[in-house]
C-alpha cells in the first residue's frame, strides 16, 4: 500500500511537469506581452517593467526561476491584480471554491446514491423509468442552462410555502451564509448527481441479482438489513472509482456556476484572467487544478483499495 | 437422417440460392430503425439541421441586422402581457437586446455549434483511430509507450488548456475545432487500442500478413473496417460532448465572436436578461437540449443497435 502510494506520488510527478511546461511555453507564445497598452510606453520604462518582473532574461532562464519560485509554493505576481501575487489571489478564492465544491460532491454523492438504489430496488417499474428520465435530462442539459433557470424559478419568483414566500438570493458570496450557497451548490451537484444515480442503479442491479444477497434473503434477514448492510457495501463501490472524474468535472462546472452566481472562488478569477490575459494568474490556477485532480485522484484509488479486498494495490 | 433424394438436394441447394446473406448493417439498420426514440431524434435533429442549413430563407431578416426599435421584445404570441414591447412581423422568438431577431440567431447558432460538433468530432476520430490503431497493431514497447502518453493526458484538466489555447491565440473558428478535437481524442483511442487488439489475434489478419501485406495496409484495409461499430457509436456520443464543450467557451465569453453566434452565447446573454426577457434565453436552450437529447438516443439506439449482446 504505502509502495503504491509512493509510485503514484513520483508518477504524477512527470504529469504535473508536463501541465507547468505546457502552460509555460503556451504562455510565452502569446503574441504580445502582459504590458501591451494602446499607447506606448518609453522604451526605458518598458525595459524597466520587463527587468522588474525578469522578462529580459533568456527563455530558459524564466523558466528555471519560474521552477524555482513553484518549489516555494511562489505563483509569482498577478499581472494584472498588481496589489496581490497570484498565491494571495488563490488563497483567498481557493476556500470559496472548495466549499462549493465539497457540498456539491457530498450532496451529489448522497442522493446520487439513493435515487439510484430506488431505482435499483423499483427495477423497470415507474420508479425506475422516472428516476432514471430525470438523470437523463440531468446529464444532458449543461449547467449554464440549469442555473439560469433555477435562478428564475427560486430566486426571482420564490416559492411560497405554508404560508411563508422563500425566495433564494440570486449571486452573491455573503460570507457562505446558507441560503447564497444553495443554488450554485444544486446547480454544480445536478449533473454528477445524474451519472451517480445511474451508475449506482447498475451496480446495485447487479448486486441485488448475486448469490449472497440470495442467501442473505434466505436465511430470513429483513429486507432493509439486506439492503443496507450486505448490497449496498458492494453496490456503492463503483462510486468510489468514479469519484476522481466527478472532482474533476465539478471543478470544470464551478467555472460557470461562480461566474454566473457571482462568488469569489479561482473559478472566477481564472475565467477573469483568461479573459484578461493575466497569464501568470492562468498558470497559477491550472496548475492547482490539476494539482488538486491528481491528488483527488490518487485518494479515490486507495480509498478503493481499502474498501475493496479483492484489489490489491501493488 | 431420412433419404434424400436428388431432386429435393437441388431444390435444396436452389433455396439456399434465393437466401440473401444479412450483412452486420443491414441487421443494424433494421434494429435501428425499430427503435422509435432513435427514429425520431434522426427525423428532430435532420429538421434543425435543415432548418440550420436554410437560416436565410426561412426569415427575412439578417443575423446581425440590429434594430433600435424592436430592443428585446417578446414573440407576439408571448402569453405573459408584462414584457416591455411585442416584435411583429416574423420576430417568431422575439428579438435580443440590440433588437435582432432570435430566431434566425439561434438557427446560426445551430450552425455553428452543429460544425463545431461535427469537424472536431472528426478531428477525434482521426487522430484517436490513427493514434489507436497504431499503438495496437505494433504493441510492445511503443503500445506502452503511446498508452502511458495517453495516461498522462488524460489527467490534464484538459477544459484549462483549451482555454489558454483560446485565449493565447487569436479566437478563431477553426482553433475551437482544432482545440476541441484534439482533446476528446483521448477516450476514442483507448477504444480503438482495445478494439484493435482483439482484432489483430484473428485468422484474417494472419492471413494477411502471410500473404505478405503490409502493417499500414493491415490497419487501414482489415483493422478499422472490423472495429468501425464501437467507434461509430462513441462518434455519437462525442458530438454532444464537444458541442457541450464549445458552448462552455462561448459561455465564457472565450469562443466565437460577435456578430455570429452560438447557441453558447446565446445562452449566455438570455442568462442576462432572464428576468425580463425569458425568451432569449428558453430558445436557445430548448434547441441545443433537444439536439443533445437527439444525439444521446441515437448513439443509444446505435450501440443496441450494433452490438445486440450487451442489451
Amino acid at each position: 500500500m504505502l509502495a503504491y502510494t509512493m509510485r503514484r506520488v513520483l508518477g504524477a510527478v512527470p504529469t504535473l511537469f508536463a501541465i507547468i511546461t505546457l502552460s509555460f511555453v503556451l504562455m510565452r507564445l502569446a503574441p504580445g506581452g502582459p504590458f501591451d497598452q494602446a499607447r506606448r510606453l518609453p522604451p526605458q520604462i518598458e525595459h524597466n517593467i520587463e527587468h522588474d518582473y525578469h522578462l529580459d532574461e533568456p527563455l530558459y532562464r524564466q523558466y528555471f526561476r519560474y521552477l524555482d519560485n513553484l518549489a516555494h509554493l511562489n505563483f509569482g505576481p498577478s499581472y494584472k491584480n498588481r496589489a496581490f501575487t497570484v498565491g494571495e489571489l488563490i488563497e483567498i478564492g481557493l476556500p470559496v471554491s472548495a466549499r462549493i465544491g465539497l457540498s456539491a460532491i457530498i450532496l451529489a454523492i448522497v442522493l446520487g446514491a439513493a435515487f439510484g438504489t430506488i431505482a435499483a430496488l423499483w427495477h423497470n417499474r415507474i420508479a425506475d423509468h422516472g428516476i432514471m428520465s430525470i438523470a437523463m435530462v440531468g446529464i444532458t442539459i449543461p449547467n449554464f442552462v440549469t442555473a439560469p433557470i433555477l435562478t428564475l424559478i427560486f430566486g426571482v419568483y420564490g416559492l411560497s410555502l405554508f404560508g411563508h414566500h422563500l425566495s433564494l438570493p440570486v449571486g452573491g458570496w455573503n460570507d457562505g451564509a446558507l441560503r447564497n450557497l444553495i443554488l450554485p451548490v444544486i446547480v454544480l451537484a445536478l449533473p454528477q448527481m445524474a451519472i451517480i444515480a445511474r451508475l449506482v442503479r447498475g451496480s446495485m442491479i447487479e448486486v441485488l441479482h448475486s448469490n449472497y444477497v440470495r442467501t442473505a434473503r434466505a436465511k430470513g434477514l429483513p429486507s432493509h438489513l439486506v439492503i443496507t448492510r450486505h448490497a449496498l457495501r458492494a453496490g456503492l463501490l463503483p462510486l468510489v472509482s468514479y469519484l476522481g472524474p466527478a472532482v474533476a468535472s465539478i471543478l470544470t462546472g464551478s467555472l460557470v456556476v461562480e461566474q454566473i452566481f457571482g462568488l469569489p472562488g479561482i473559478g472566477r478569477y481564472f475565467v477573469q484572467a483568461a479573459v484578461n490575459r493575466d497569464y501568470t494568474m492562468v498558470m497559477g490556477v491550472v496548475i492547482t487544478y490539476a494539482t488538486l485532480v491528481i491528488a483527488l485522484n490518487l485518494a479515490a484509488d486507495l480509498l478503493y483499495g481499502i474498501l475493496d479486498p479483492r484489489v490489491r494495490l501493488r | 437422417m431420412t433419404d434424400v433424394t436428388a431432386g429435393d438436394k437441388s431444390a435444396l441447394i436452389i433455396g439456399a440460392r434465393d437466401v440473401v446473406g444479412r450483412s452486420l448493417w443491414i441487421d443494424a439498420s433494421r434494429r435501428m430503425f425499430a427503435n422509435r426514440a432513435a427514429v425520431a431524434s434522426i427525423i428532430i435533429l435532420g429538421i434543425i439541421a435543415v432548418m440550420a442549413l436554410l437560416a436565410p430563407l426561412l426569415s427575412p431578416y439578417s443575423y446581425d441586422s440590429i434594430n433600435y426599435h424592436l430592443i428585446s421584445c417578446a414573440p407576439f404570441w408571448w402569453p405573459d402581457h408584462h414584457v416591455p414591447c411585442f416584435a411583429g412581423g416574423a420576430h417568431w422568438f422575439g428579438t435580443d437586446a440590440l433588437g435582432r431577431d432570435l430566431f434566425v440567431r439561434v438557427l446560426y447558432g445551430a450552425r455553428v455549434s452543429l460544425a463545431v460538433g461535427l469537424v472536431a468530432t472528426f478531428v477525434s476520430l482521426f487522430i484517436g483511430v490513427s493514434y489507436g490503431a497504431i499503438s495496437g497493431f505494433i504493441g510492445g514497447r511503443l503500445d506502452e509507450l503511446m498508452m502511458r502518453i495517453v495516461d498522462v493526458l488524460y489527467s490534464l484538466p484538459f477544459i484549462f488548456f483549451v482555454i489558454i489555447l483560446m485565449v493565447v491565440f487569436d479566437r478563431s473558428l477553426w482553433l475551437l475545432f482544432l482545440a476541441i478535437g484534439a482533446v476528446e481524442w483521448l477516450t476514442m483511442a483507448r477504444i480503438v487500442r482495445g478494439l484493435t487488439l482483439s482484432v489483430k489475434e484473428t485468422e484474417f489478419i494472419e492471413a494477411a500478413r502471410a500473404s505478405g501485406v503490409r502493417g499500414h495496409m493491415i490497419i487501414l484495409r482489415h483493422i478499422i473496417p472490423n472495429i468501425i461499430g464501437p467507434v461509430v457509436v462513441y462518434v455519437t456520443l462525442t458530438i454532444p460532448s464537444v458541442i457541450l464543450a464549445e458552448s462552455f467557451l462561448s459561455f465564457l465569453g472565450l469562443g466565437v465572436r460577435e456578430p455570429l453566434t452560438s447557441w453558447g452565447v446565446l445562452i449566455a446573454n438570455g442568462a442576462y436578461q432572464i428576468e425580463t426577457a425569458p425568451w432569449l434565453l428558453i430558445f436557445p436552450s430548448l434547441f441545443m437540449a433537444v439536439t443533445l437529447f437527439c444525439f444521446n438516443f441515437i448513439g443509444d439506439g446505435l450501440r443496441d443497435a450494433l452490438d445486440p449482446k450487451d442489451r
